[in-house]
């Protein structure tokens, strides 16, 4: 099986501080995976070399059937290559409503003319209800985002990402500041959300982790330190000296 | 199932009507089209106003929706100024150059004409020669499409420059005042081709128009209040749907947008441009009102104005542009103007020529202390609307 994303040998360094050392990762289709590791291991500068938001000083990044590069891409142009991207902070659009939200991120057409032109058909306004259905948000949805709740605007956001329809789907620690219901739901949304596509799910908390109940890699200093199920890597001796300290 | 926009926004028409009434009682109590009561220096004051209000419009646009705080924006006024006023001067001089020149006993030839016309705009600059930017100041057509396309175009290229490189907040306001600082400065210089400090004058006079100053200002006032309503139609109808929604988003949350697949620099560059040309359009009908037009008009402090303007009749809704560009330039005129009376206080006498910054000052400071949304957020006081203008 070919993988979807294959990264391979990168490394970054901000002013000589090597944020990521000669990493390699794969993903395939349809596969829900939990990176996880401590401060300062490199899981969001993993997700910004991904999205495009920075670039690597070595290595390669491998895109789908194709084997497209994604590094000479914009954010915008890997976006719409079929990368979405959650962050850690819940990011929606506080003064627009929570349909408004969804529609801009339905897959059309994103050039400024089409978007000018564009009018809302009755299949996108079905995907509309749908997708806030899936987020238990389709009584709301002419609210405004920002009176959402903080666990409700980290599902708006998943929701942004699905209505996206992207083939891989990168999420940075969407259980932080949730209550215990709002983590099950999540959990149910990404574990759902896998089925059909990627998901990379960066994660601090190791009681949601093991919820996912997924193939998880550890990432320590910028570079993989161990991969397999939670089990098999929570036994590993260099995971327990890293998270343990030595 | 969609209603059209002007049906989800109902401020759209309530303002057309308003404007439309507004021109209706201008033209009535004018002194060219009816009974007087307004002199013809007063309409014209109404007129500019109107010009200044289209320019708000276009800043509420790229300030209020779009997030991008323009500090230059009056440069693309008075390009669009100096574009128009090329014709008009031109054209009026050669029709004066002509009629003199009729009366020697040889017809004169084509270049005694064009030197004696050059003559008469250049002779201040210490020149008799067209500069090549004035290659097309014969053609009303070829200067009116250039109202729109010179300011379009710089803003084109300034955009394109400074979104790649993505400028943006403080860094990106500091860069367009000096934008429109450098021009200034480049307009000054006799060398610029356009008269330099004298800028272009007597564009007042209409080419070929016998009427009367108070006939001819009210026309100028009727296409005032047009370009103004349709401006204000086009940018609530862009506004009001999905283009409004990701400008919008740009504004709140630039790095979600660009994430969701938009390319936020391209939107960017298309309201930019998109409110140069409103802006050119603005000062093209703005000066033949004043009359005169010199680099002066476009130095930076015109350009923070204009967003103290926006600021205190309220950003991210259009008539809140239109209000406080009106009130505050209205204010401005008449208290700087010298009939509005002092106020003797017996040991100190209050000359608003003097105050009338100090009190604008304190009015921004207190509007966005206590009003973020300004004059125009007590429109939502009144109708229980909490919601900004653009929603469904």
């Amino acid at each position: 099986m070919s993988a979807l994303l294959e990264v391979s040998g990168v490394t970054v360094s901000f002013d000589g501080f090597r944020a990521i050392n000669n990493l390699t990762f794969q993903i395939g289709e349809a596969e829900l995976r939990a990176v996880i590791g401590p401060n300062g291991a490199g899981k969001t500068t993993f997700m910004d070399i991904v999205t495009g938001k920075t670039r690597p000083d070595e290595g390669h990044i491998l895109w789908g059937e194709k084997s497209t590069s994604l590094l000479g891409l914009s954010e915008a142009q890997i976006a719409r290559e079929g990368i979405g991207r959650k962050f850690q902070k819940p990011t929606v659009f506080e003064e627009q409503t929570i349909r408004e939200n969804l529609l801009m991120a339905l897959k059309n057409a994103r050039g400024p003319l089409a978007v000018l032109f564009y009018r809302p058909t009755r299949p996108d306004l079905d995907r509309v209800e749908n997708l806030a259905a899936q987020i238990s948000l389709d009584d709301a949805l002419d609210r405004l985002a920002g009176e959402l709740s903080h666990g409700q605007k980290q599902w708006l956001e998943i929701g942004m990402l699905l209505a996206q329809e992207p083939r891989l789907l990168l999420v940075d620690e969407p259980a932080a500041g949730m209550t215990k219901i709002e983590r099950e739901k999540t959990t149910a949304i990404l574990v759902e959300a896998a089925k059909t596509r990627a998901v990379v799910v960066v994660e601090h908390d190791m009681e949601f982790v093991q919820r996912l109940n997924c193939k998880v890699t550890v990432l320590h200093e910028g570079s993989v330190l161990a991969e397999g199920s939670l089990d098999h890597v929570t036994k590993n001796q260099d995971v327990i000296d890293v998270y343990l300290g030595r | 199932m969609e209603r059209s926009f002007i049906a989800r926004n109902p401020s759209v028409l309530i303002f057309i009507s308003i404007l439309a009434l507004f021109t209706i009682g201008v033209t009535v109590l004018s002194e060219g089209f009816g009974i007087g009561v307004i002199s013809t220096s007063f309409v014209k004051t109404l007129g500019k106003t109107l010009c200044l209000c289209l320019i708000a419009i276009a800043m509420d646009l790229i300030w209020g929706y779009a997030g991008i705080l323009s500090l230059g924006h009056f440069a693309f006024f008075g390009l669009g100024g100096y574009m128009v006023g090329m014709w008009l001067m031109y054209e009026r001089t050669r029709q004066i150059v002509e009629t003199s020149l009729a009366e020697t006993a040889l017809p004169p030839t084509p270049k005694e004409i064009s030197t004696a016309i050059g003559n008469q705009i250049f002779g201040v600059v210490g020149s008799s020669e067209f500069p090549v930017i004035w290659a097309f100041a014969d053609s009303l057509a070829i200067q009116l499409a250039l109202v729109v396309l010179v300011p379009g175009l710089l803003a084109l290229i300034f955009g394109w420059l400074a979104f790649r490189s993505r400028v943006t907040g403080v860094y990106l306001s500091i860069l367009t005042q000096a934008m429109t600082l450098g021009l200034s400065l480049y307009l000054f210089q006799n060398a610029s081709g356009l008269r330099g400090n004298n800028g272009l004058s007597g564009l007042q006079n209409l080419p070929g128009v016998e009427a009367p100053q108070s006939v001819v200002s009210v026309w100028m006032f009727w296409i005032s209040a047009l370009a103004l309503g349709l401006a204000y139609l086009l940018v609530a109808w862009l506004v009001s749907g999905k283009f409004g929604s990701v400008i919008r988003g740009i504004r709140d949350s630039e790095a979600r947008v660009r994430f969701l697949g938009y390319s936020v620099e391209h939107y960017k560059l298309a309201v930019f441009t998109l409110t140069a040309c409103i802006a050119g359009i603005g000062g093209a009908l703005y000066y033949p009102q004043a009359g005169i037009i010199n680099p002066a008009e476009i130095a930076p402090i015109a350009s923070i104005y204009l967003a103290v303007w926006v600021a205190i009749g309220g950003r991210g809704r259009l008539y809140g542009a239109v209000i406080g560009a009106a009130f505050v330039s209205l204010a401005s005129s008449w208290l700087t103007g010298g009939q509005a009376p002092d106020i003797n206080l017996g040991f100190y006498t209050i000359k608003w020529v003097d105050w009338w910054l100090v009190l604008l000052g304190l009015s921004f400071v207190l509007v966005t202390l206590f009003a973020p949304k300004g004059i125009g957020g007590l429109f939502d006081l009144a109708t229980h609307n909490t919601k900004p203008e653009g929603k469904k």
